[in-house]
Parts: structure tokens; C-alpha cells; sequence
């Protein structure tokens, strides 16, 4: 039930885009139509759920305090937090090169309609968002993490869709010069966001 | 002091170039911090030190990066620095620095500094290099504090913290726009500028 909860709770209420700003440039580049946006959108979730559990294991047995202490007693006393941002990051940039060699090997029609984006999540700051708030959140098992990550990975998903969906429309109306194109792109996620906001609350 | 071509790095990114408003990069942080002026000048102070910084680093070992793992390098040696930010604002402002939570970690993967790294300082020397560094975190950083000034001022009627709205005002009628501190109100706000800014620079609007 708990783990139901962190999942609505992290598409809707506490939504990457409109609570955290989290991956917001390629969120604003990649919006132009509903296609692309998705495959991103995919992607990005995938990640998430495929680096937070690592990440969540990373954290809880090498580089948390005392958290070595599985090794032997000696270790204790060791503290290796302050290094967790380094590994977090390699172990996301190492993933996404071995997610983009799998998919290029077993699905090359996937690798074709993701390509570029896939190299780029890298530095997606959704996925190293996500990791640091699983960090701060102090998840019971790595189950919960992936939960999380899926969780904050679709509301992205419906985040990026939405917009994208609303740009096609946008593209016969007329907005005032200055505000063209990226302007315009703004106010529009603010207001979706405070559509968004309406969720606050909501618990299962 | 500075020959043409150095303060043409350091100033384009004020306006025509600005990294924020323009180039669209690292929109993120710009978004989240500014909720009051404290942080957002903390964060600009933080990106420029990084930017700066590796932006040298990196001008430095141009030539002997292999291009197939530049991404990493690059990274690896922006982490390194971050988290040198990161550790100092815990010694020296624990409060700021919890303010700013995760996002003092989400420079690593600010778009700015892969943008940075890859279009200037892997080509240039390191000294230019420095300049641009500077240049675009000064850029960044203005966009920063007018947005926090603007959210801090009518939201909570405070500046650094210190009240400056009077008493008589709020007497008067006057209510904080308790709208202003939600998260939303940053993307329009941010907006206002960039239609400021494109109402004046025509050459910069989109068709």
C-alpha cells in the first residue's frame, strides 16, 4: 500500500517537471511533436528505473556511514558519503552506454527512432535528480527505488506529452512576437503546472 | 587591459548570447533556486566558480582526451569540482546549502557547463577559456537574481531576507502573491524577462 502510495505520489504531486524542474532542457528542446516527445519520455523512464536500484545499492552498502561494515569490522568507521554525486553520475553514464549497446544490438528499429536522445539522458538531470532525492528519501529496498524511479518517470512521460501535444495546436495561434517559440513555451508549462498543483494532497 | 576579443567573450553572454534566455541551457537550477536572492546568488556564484574552473581544466587536457569518452572526462572532472563546491557550502553556509538541496549536486548535469566544455574550451586555450567560464556564469547569473528579486520582492515582500515592503503598506491593503513562491510562477516569470528582453532585441525573436 506504501509502495502504491510513492507511486501515484510521484507522477502526480511530487512531479519531476512541475514540483523540481528536473530535466528541464531536453524537456523544452525535444517537445516540438507528440512522437518524438514520447520516445524520449520512454527512455527517460527506463533509466530511472533501471539506475535507481543500482544507485540505491551503490548508496546503501559501499558509500553510506558504516555502511562497509559487511566487508569486515574494520571498515566500520568508514565514511565515503561525500563521494557519492561522482559515483552516481559514472554509474548513470556507464548504464546508459551499456542500455544504448543493448538496444542497438537487439532493437534496431528502437535504437533508430531513440537515437539521438539515448547518449544524451546522460546528462538528463531527471535521472541524477532521482537519485538524489532516493538519497535524501532513505528508501527501505531497492524495490522501492525502481518503484520511485517508474513513478517519476511517468509522470515525466505524461509531463513532456502534454506539452508537446499543446505546441502542435500552438503552431495556429497567434502569440505576440517577442514571446514566440521559447517564450511562449514557458508560460504554457506554467500554467500547466499550476493545473498540476492541484493534486497537492493526494494520498491513497 | 583585456584585448577586444576577450571582452567580447566575457560580455556577449550578458545579453545576446546569454546562456539562460537564449541559448536556453541550465534551466533547471534557474527555475528552482530562486524562490528568494540568498540562494540564487549563492548558485550563481557556484556555477561560475565550476564553469570557470573547468572550463581551464578541461582547455587544459584538450589535446589528449580520446573524442570517444570526452562526455566522462568531462563528467568526471566537473563532479570533482562540484563536489569541492559542495563540501565548502557545508563548512562555511550549512543553511544556504540546505536551502539549495539537491541542486548544488544537479550542477554536474547543468547543461551550461556540457555546452560550455564542448562548444569553447575543446578548442581554445585555457586562459580565453577562463574568460568564457567567467562570462557565462556572470550571464547565468544575472537572469538569477532578477528572477529572485522579482519572486522574493512580491512574494514574500522581503529582500536577503530583510523585510522592505513597510508595515503602513500591508495596513493599507497590500497582500504578499503567496503564488509567487510556488513553483510555477518561476516559468512565467522567467518568461516576462525573455519577452522583455526579445521586445528589445528584435534580431533575436523567433518566426
Amino acid at each position: 500500500m506504501e509502495e502504491l502510495n510513492l507511486f501515484v505520489k510521484s507522477i502526480f504531486v511530487d512531479n519531476m517537471i512541475f514540483a523540481y524542474f528536473l530535466g528541464m532542457c531536453s524537456y523544452l528542446a525535444v517537445s516540438k511533436n507528440v512522437k518524438t516527445a514520447f520516445g524520449l519520455g520512454v527512455a527517460v523512464t527506463f533509466m530511472l528505473v533501471v539506475t535507481l536500484p543500482l544507485n540505491y545499492l551503490l548508496d546503501k552498502y559501499v558509500l553510506q556511514p558504516g555502511a562497509l561494515s559487511w566487508l569486515s569490522a574494520d571498515f566500520a568507521e568508514v565514511d565515503l558519503s561525500f563521494l557519492g554525486l561522482i559515483m552516481f553520475i559514472a554509474v548513470i553514464a556507464s548504464a546508459t552506454q551499456l542500455v544504448e549497446m543493448a538496444v542497438e544490438k537487439f532493437s534496431p528499429s528502437l535504437y533508430n527512432s531513440l537515437g539521438i536522445f539515448l547518449p544524451l539522458i546522460a546528462v538528463n538531470c531527471a535521472i541524477l535528480g532521482g537519485a538524489l532525492f532516493m538519497q535524501q528519501k532513505d528508501f527501505g529496498s531497492a524495490l522501492t527505488a525502481s518503484i520511485y524511479g517508474a513513478g517519476s518517470g511517468i509522470g515525466w512521460v505524461l509531463a513532456i506529452v502534454g506539452l508537446a501535444a499543446i505546441r502542435e495546436k500552438l503552431a495556429y495561434s497567434n502569440v505576440p512576437k517577442p514571446l514566440r517559440g521559447i517564450g511562449i513555451t514557458f508560460i504554457i508549462t506554467g500554467l500547466m503546472g499550476i493545473a498540476f498543483m492541484s493534486f497537492l494532497g493526494i494520498k491513497l | 587591459m583585456l584585448s577586444k576579443r576577450s571582452k567580447e567573450i566575457i560580455f556577449n553572454p550578458f545579453s545576446k548570447e546569454n546562456p539562460v534566455l537564449v541559448q536556453v541551457l541550465g534551466i533547471c537550477s534557474t527555475l528552482a533556486v530562486t524562490v528568494s536572492l540568498e540562494p540564487a546568488i549563492v548558485m550563481s556564484i557556484s556555477v561560475m566558480a565550476v564553469l570557470a574552473f573547468a572550463n581551464v581544466i578541461i582547455s587544459l587536457i584538450r589535446n589528449t582526451i580520446p573524442p570517444t569518452i570526452r562526455i566522462i572526462v568531462q563528467l568526471v572532472v566537473v563532479a570533482a569540482l562540484v563536489i569541492m563546491v559542495q563540501q565548502f557550502l557545508l563548512a562555511y553556509n550549512y543553511d544556504v546549502s540546505k536551502k539549495l538541496s539537491v541542486f548544488i549536486g544537479l550542477i554536474i548535469t547543468n547543461c551550461i557547463l556540457m555546452g560550455r566544455l564542448e562548444a569553447f574550451a575543446m578548442h581554445n586555450k585555457p586562459w580565453p577559456s577562463f574568460l568564457d567560464g567567467i562570462g557565462n556564469g556572470l550571464g547565468y547569473g544575472i537572469v538569477l537574481v532578477i528572477v529572485g528579486f522579482f519572486r522574493e520582492l512580491l512574494g514574500s515582500g522581503s529582500l536577503m531576507g530583510y523585510k522592505v515592503i513597510p508595515q503602513c503598506v500591508y495596513d493599507a491593503g497590500y497582500m504578499d502573491n503567496g503564488l509567487m513562491i510556488l513553483p510555477p510562477m518561476a516559468l512565467i516569470v522567467v518568461a516576462c524577462v525573455i519577452w522583455v528582453q526579445r521586445a528589445r532585441d528584435k534580431e533575436l525573436q523567433e518566426k
